[in-house]
């Protein structure tokens, strides 16, 4: 991992070049910027180069049916696939969809709780991407109760 | 930072709550300004100094953010260090031990 300064020296070193992209490379070289920034699923999707998802059995999304605060809406994402690089939360309604993307490594299990935020009821989804590009997807509905009031 | 890690046969279970705004930059002020966005994007966690996960994060994940996996094969005693970074470039690493 680059520290600080090095991240600023490169930063200063390519500003000029990249001015007009509108981003700087030291946050592009991990974190992927793009994704955050996808409007919808499929362009989150695209993003970070995977391939058309197909419903699978394999990948849980896990949730409340009903969320009274839209702001801290738990949600767990988990498979039971094998080869899985990285499991990825979206919601569909939100401005950007991507929440959260997970790297997974041999050393966790491929299930991972959160908590989001939900602008207002929507589908959720969880998605994993495996290592072939191939991704899979879950998806389950959140209503949010406007008002925060339970009713 | 809050780290609490629980092993359970091979299995070991790890809570994290972190403190953090996780401003969207979406919201406006009682001005009509829009509030910056301000929230962490980059989570990494270790097992004895050896990266385990880690996690690129959006605005959209709960304000003081609560994540919870499971790690496989640590044992109780291991050290387990969360560190998160933030899209202003700050940064900080907690550790806890496995119980």
């Amino acid at each position: 991992m680059k520290n600080r300064r090095q991240i600023l020296a490169q930063s200063a070193a390519l500003a000029g070049l990249v001015a007009t992209a509108g981003w700087l490379p030291a946050t592009a070289l991990a974190y992927s910027k793009d994704a955050f920034d996808a409007k919808s699923v499929a362009d989150a999707l695209k993003a970070v180069g995977a391939g058309a998802p197909v419903e699978s059995k394999d990948v849980t999304i896990t949730g409340p049916d009903i969320a009274e605060n839209g702001a801290v809406v738990p949600l767990s994402v988990a498979t039971t696939l094998g080869g899985v690089k990285q499991l990825m939360l979206l919601v569909e309604k939100n401005p950007n969809a991507v929440v959260a993307i997970f790297n997974t490594s041999e050393f966790v299990e491929p299930n991972f709780t959160t908590r989001a935020k939900l602008g207002q009821s929507s589908d959720v989804y969880a998605i994993a991407i495996m290592n072939d590009g191939k991704a899979f997807f879950a998806k389950k509905e959140v209503k949010v109760t406007l008002g925060g009031c339970g009713g | 930072m809050r780290i609490r890690a629980q092993a359970s046969g091979d299995k070991t279970t790890v809570r994290i709550l972190m403190a953090h705004e996780m401003e969207t930059g979406q919201r406006k002020d009682a001005a009509g300004k829009t509030i910056p966005a301000w929230f962490i994007q980059e989570v990494t966690a270790s097992l004895n100094g050896k990266t385990v996960l880690t996690a690129d994060w959006g605005p959209a994940v709960s304000k003081n953010p609560f994540m919870q996996f499971t790690l496989k094969g640590a044992k109780a005693g291991d050290k387990i260090a969360v560190t998160w970074k933030d899209n202003r470039g700050e940064t900080r690493t907690d550790e806890a031990t496995v119980s």
